[in-house]
């Protein structure tokens, strides 16, 4: 029964996915205020009946109710209780009907923090995304629904797939879906704004935090899941540039984009175009990633059994998607304007680099990612007679990657001290000179005291040290305005979003110096150990005392116990797994990590080699945590800026201004008020 | 200057920025592209010598032999027609398993045996490679016969 309310509440759901997708925009472009005050309603009921149908389905899975095709597919009597609701995303099905979770989510918020917009634009944006909700609600009712019956009842689950009971992997997915799910309102600010042909700095205003907020998620999301990849799957790296790894990255980079060409239309009112455009693609990237990701065409760690039928759906959907929102772009943009000049040099033109530098490094990662499919296209149609599979790995990207990044990061230090509309290049010079000279110093001499030179490693510190050094000056600059306070006084008043700025900057420079140190000095190496041998690695000794059987809820594991000497005295024991579990007999190594601040040591087992030996990873790992941590900071960085005073105040005085004109639907709200112009001056 | 100069300019700077990025692109993309080759390709020297390539198949049963370092390992892979000889030194995936999929990453030696440098296994029983399903299907289509293999088969 609770099965079939949960399908039911899929349908109804769909059905008020039609309306909102529908009459709201109609609405709003005949002028019917009936019309448009729907889409609030029909949002918020539509979130009502997605909430069932998600707890419906937990529900099945926590009872473990193997009537449910899906449900026995996925889990598992023995399964721990967490990972039976983990478990609802852990096959296709569920993580679809997870995705449109977060789009009812998603719009939820929207209705509730938008009481300071004007209904036609409410009514437009929850339209474009019930619109979304339509496509995907109908992709699950017609091609994968999760509450599918298998009668007779299977006697017990199949378990859910061993790789993915861990923690960290238990809430990767649902961040990662928010970030990919929240660009859906961004994009549906743009095409609201595009349907409405207006877009000024207020738009920019409104938009920006939901863009960031879907920028978090993503961040924390990528974060985790190379968190994940690097413990779990015992291979001791953090990113392998593997295709579902870059469908993650693609939106990332656009959203980077999109969030600082957005900064720009709200500060200065220009890139209008350009940021609708960003909009739109960050979108069709999340959507495209869903695409890589569900439909299993590209060989990947991650491809786990999936049906290309279902791909077929997701790109038909994205062909949609993208076409009509691009010709919409087409006929719409030229009414949108491109809006303010600015010189060559100023901190538009630099912003504008950055943005440019950004999609390039999108687009590279998308040529890597997608050319053996269109390689498979070509042999498909006969343009190449020769069927060759192709793949593009790490090589490829880290030779792209590297000159892209220097040119971002490099602009990252001169953008933020760069005057808007003009800017003079001596001046600049000069400015930037001092923090210029510390962080080549640094550069040249820092690697030495690390272990020895080279050159990678020590261009890895000048660019972090660039964007400490500039960031510390940018503090500076900012903190000398009011010379007569308190520091800490002045540190407060500074604005929350220049704050956030910075420390996601720093942020970069953290993550920057983590691969960098990780690249160079990483030390460690794969051996064949019996019991008392020992292995010395990045200065610690290593003995191993043999393995012994463990036994988990629902695996059989075999338990390295492994010392570790640091001069001569014991510090430590680490006890690497090689788990089996009951159900799939599908082995799993999970590897022990002596997490510090400074340096990782990371052991995991390989296998039985006779004798009682096994060969063993041993690996340590200096500053490998500062990855994840930089990946934290660019997020917390984030969150500061959308806890901007402006943001609220803006709200505030938007609302009263409504109330005051008579509460009509069209009314032109005052662009740019005062508040910019004193945030402008830096 | 003029805004018609300025425009000019923004327009000449971006033009020539992106087409450097373009040639670099390419460039790195052209060189670091690597090919996947079945067994029976390699035999009838379709894989390049100096360059590292993928070589797909299955894992032939009761060919996994390891040396006494307890690290490298020789094994065979199969595409059901032909087979090759393959040597790795490092710890395989879990996943590796006789008779089942692999796909190496490495170059041909002077002795005619593949070094790999990487194996990856599936990461799910139910799963196979495009590699090793394109190996296989070529080598049947080759023999003209059908392939027996072992397992569910390929998604393709």
């Amino acid at each position: 029964m609770i099965p079939e309310i949960g399908h039911f509440a899929l349908i109804v759901a769909l059905c008020m996915a039609l309306v909102q997708g529908t009459l709201p925009i109609i609405g709003a472009a005949r002028g019917i205020p009936r019309w448009m005050a729907l889409a609030r309603p029909v949002a918020q009921g539509q979130f009502v009946f997605v909430v069932i149908a998600y707890a419906c389905l937990t529900y099945a899975f926590i009872h473990s109710d193997f009537s449910v095709l899906y449900v026995a597919e996925h889990s598992n009597s023995a399964l721990p209780l967490i990972y039976r609701i983990a478990g609802v995303w852990g096959g296709h099905e569920g993580s679809l009907l997870l995705w449109i979770l977060m789009l009812v989510i998603w719009m939820l918020a929207v209705t509730v923090f938008s009481r300071h917009l004007p209904e036609e634009m409410v009514a437009r944006v929850l339209g474009v995304m019930g619109l979304v909700a339509v496509g995907f609600l109908s992709f699950i009712l017609f091609t994968s629904n999760p509450f599918e019956r298998l009668l007779p009842a299977a006697p017990d689950g199949q378990d859910l797939n061993p790789l993915l009971q861990d923690p960290g992997l238990a809430i990767h997915p649902p961040m990662l879906y928010m970030g990919y799910v929240g660009f859906s309102v961004a994009f549906a600010f743009a095409i609201a704004a595009l349907l409405g042909g207006k877009l000024d700095a207020t738009w920019a205003r409104w938009s920006r935090p939901w863009t960031t907020v879907a920028w978090m998620f993503l961040t924390c999301g990528i974060a985790l899941g190379s968190w994940w990849s690097y413990y779990v799957l015992g291979w001791g790296g953090w990113w392998f540039w593997d295709p579902v790894e870059n469908a993650s990255f693609m939106p990332w980079l656009v959203g980077t984009a999109l969030i600082h060409s957005l900064a720009v239309t709200e500060k200065r009112g220009s890139f209008k175009s350009w940021t609708v455009l960003l909009a739109i693609f960050a979108f069709s990237l999340s959507l495209l990633g869903t695409f890589l990701v569900r439909s299993g065409v590209l060989t990947s760690v991650h491809s786990f059994a999936s049906d290309p039928k279902r791909g077929l759906f997701i790109l038909i959907f994205l062909v949609i998607v993208v076409g009509s929102s691009l010709l919409l772009y087409a006929w719409r943009a030229p009414k949108v304007g491109l809006g303010g000049s600015f010189a060559l040099i100023s901190r538009e033109s630099l912003l504008l680099a950055n943005n440019v530098l950004f999609a390039v490094a999108a687009g590279s990662v998308l040529l890597g990612t997608l050319a053996p499919l269109l390689v498979d296209a070509l042999v498909a149609v006969g343009v190449l007679g020769q069927s060759n599979k192709i793949s593009v790995g790490a090589p490829y990207f880290n030779t792209v990657f590297v000159p892209i990044m220097v040119f971002a990061v490099f602009l990252m230090g001169v953008g933020p001290v760069a005057k808007w509309k003009k800017a003079s290049v001596p001046e600049l010079a000069v400015r930037i000179r001092w923090g210029g000279a510390v962080a080549l110093i640094v550069a040249a001499i820092m690697p030495f005291i690390l272990g020895h030179w080279s050159w990678l490693v020590s261009l890895g510190i000048l660019m972090a040290f660039w964007i400490i050094v500039t960031v510390a000056q940018g503090m500076m600059e900012r903190l000398r305005v009011h010379g007569d306070r308190p520091w800490s006084e002045r540190l407060l008043s500074l604005p929350k979003s220049f704050l956030g700025m910075q420390l996601a900057h720093l942020g970069v420079a953290v993550f920057i110096l983590g691969v960098t140190v990780i690249g160079g000095y990483e030390n460690g190496k794969d051996v064949r150990m019996e019991v008392g041998d020992t292995v010395e690695v990045g200065g610690y000794t290593f003995r191993f005392d043999g393995v012994i059987d463990a036994t988990g809820p629902n695996y059989e594991a075999s338990r390295g116990i492994i010392s570790v000497f640091k001069n001569g005295t014991p510090v430590m024991e680490l006890n690497p797994e090689k788990r089996v579990y009951r159900v799939q007999r599908q082995p799993m190594t999970i590897a022990a990590i002596d997490g510090g601040f400074l340096r990782h040591l990371f052991v995991a087992l390989g296998e039985p080699v006779g004798n009682g030996a096994w060969s063993v990873r041993v690996y340590y790992k200096p500053l490998v945590s500062w990855i994840w941590l930089g990946c934290v900071m660019m997020a917390l960085g984030g969150l500061l800026a959308i806890s901007d005073r402006r943001y609220r105040t803006l709200a505030r005085k938007q609302r009263e201004s409504l109330q005051e004109q008579s509460g009509t639907a069209n009314v032109a709200l005052p662009s740019a008020p005062v508040l910019t112009r004193a945030e402008v001056k830096s | 200057m003029k805004p018609r100069h300025k425009r000019l300019a923004f327009i000449l700077v971006g033009v020539a920025g992106l087409a450097v990025a373009a040639a670099l692109i390419l460039n790195a993309f052209r060189s670091n592209i690597v090919f996947a080759f079945s067994p029976s390709e390699v035999v009838s020297g379709k894989a390049p010598q100096d360059r590292s390539f993928r070589l797909g198949g299955l894992v032939e049963k009761g060919s996994v032999q390891r040396e006494n370092d307890g690290l490298t390992v020789h094994f065979v892979v199969t595409d059901l027609a032909q087979t090759m000889k393959v040597t790795y030194k490092g710890i395989l995936p879990d996943l590796f398993k006789e008779g089942q999929s692999a796909v190496s990453l490495g170059k041909m030696g002077s002795d005619g045996v593949f070094y790999a440098e990487e194996v990856l296994a599936k990461h799910d029983e139910k799963y196979m490679p495009p590699e090793v399903a394109k190996a296989l299907e070529e080598a049947k289509k080759a023999k003209g016969m059908p392939a027996t293999v072992n397992e569910g088969g390929s998604k393709q």
